[in-house]
């Protein structure tokens, strides 16, 4: 409507300047202009203004701003998508997935205080058959007090956008000499590894899988390109090295809303016990509790 | 754009109003189904791998 109304405003005021110089600079409202007697040519003029390339002009204008406001909001709703709504469907999936998992071992939800004990070296958790098999669940205090994310195999979009923490298949398994390399999202898509800065040395880090429970601590981090792949090596950084430990390597985005950088977190296996034994203490809550829901 | 589209569409006010608020639902639909995945391999969140794994 403004727009219009300015339109014809200027246009009137030109008109007035080639007819009649003398006129005042001010115009009066359009139409009452535009009649002026004496002029049989000008009459017409208010329905001759809406015609036209004027005419064309204005609405390819409107047009072309309607759609940028469109694209506008459709970005913006595309950035709330992106960072929280994939979250959503995310966090769901893989708390089904850790459910499944967890319910299909049907081992006991509390610590065994009568099988406490050394139950010597960690043995070794098989290979998964597939890619997106679901083998284990990784659960890391520091993280969230309930933090409990499903262990997939692969690393492709396919895991890593629905199932958490994706493992390198090239990589090793938990309790294996070498390294077990897992992948997870900073961002979007349950945000997994959100927070894999926050880590402090000395942290617990826990992996259930069929074989039992491994306790990694974290040992320390470090921020590499992404060409680095030597960070999944057996030994990190070290081709052809003989494995004397059990590493757990995360490796996830950074800086954290981008990813020309990839943060690697370095944990190393400490100790290990059988399903039958409950779950550790620390987790204990959080197992008990995953299973109780839904 | 917009004005001509509520304009053309047929019945009275009400039963307009109806339609669009079912079309912008629609075009919702396909932007979070369709539009929005896609959209999503040009963000800086996806590289959470190393190169070639």
């Amino acid at each position: 409507m403004n727009t219009r109304k300015a339109g014809l405003t200027v246009a009137a005021r030109q008109r007035s300047a080639e007819t009649d110089p003398a006129s005042s600079p001010k115009p009066p409202a359009p139409g009452l202009q535009d009649t002026a007697p004496g002029d049989p040519a000008r009459i017409p003029a208010p329905v001759a203004e809406g015609r036209g390339r004027g005419r064309v002009l204005r609405g390819v204008a409107r047009v072309a701003g309607e759609l940028l406001i469109t694209i506008g909001i459709v970005l913006g709703l595309f950035v709330a998508w992106d960072l929280w709504g994939t979250n959503l469907s995310a966090n769901a999936t893989q708390a089904q997935a850790v459910r499944d998992f967890t319910r299909g071992l049907d081992a006991p939800l509390s610590p065994k205080a009568a099988l406490k004990g050394d139950y010597g070296p960690a043995p070794a958790t098989a290979a998964p058959t597939g890619i997106g098999e679901v083998f284990g669940v990784a659960y890391i205090p520091r993280l969230g007090a309930t933090y409990s994310r499903p262990l997939v195999q692969g690393t492709s979009q396919a895991q890593l956008d629905t199932l958490g923490l994706g493992h390198y298949p090239a990589t090793q398994m938990p309790g294996q000499p070498g390294n077990f390399a897992v992948a997870g999202h900073r961002q979007t898509h349950g945000a997994v590894l959100d927070n894999i800065d926050t880590l402090v040395p000395g942290d617990r880090i826990y992996i259930q899988t069929r074989q039992g429970y491994y306790t990694y601590v974290f040992r320390n981090s470090e921020i590499v390109t992404p060409d680095h792949t030597a960070v999944v090596l057996p030994v990190p950084d070290h081709p052809g090295a003989q494995p004397t430990e059990s590493l757990l390597t995360m490796t996830s985005c950074n800086p954290k809303f981008g990813d020309w950088q990839r943060f690697i977190a370095y944990s190393v296996l400490e100790s290990w016990q059988p399903l039958d034994a409950g779950p550790p203490a620390e987790i204990a809550a959080i197992v008990a509790a995953n299973e109780g829901k839904g | 754009m917009y004005g001509w589209i509520f304009r053309h569409l047929p019945g009275p006010l009400w039963a307009r109003i109806f339609t669009s608020v079912i079309l912008v639902a629609a075009a919702l639909g396909a932007l979070v189904t369709w539009a929005f995945p896609w959209m999503a391999q040009f963000t800086p969140f996806s590289g959470t791998t190393l190169d070639g794994q």
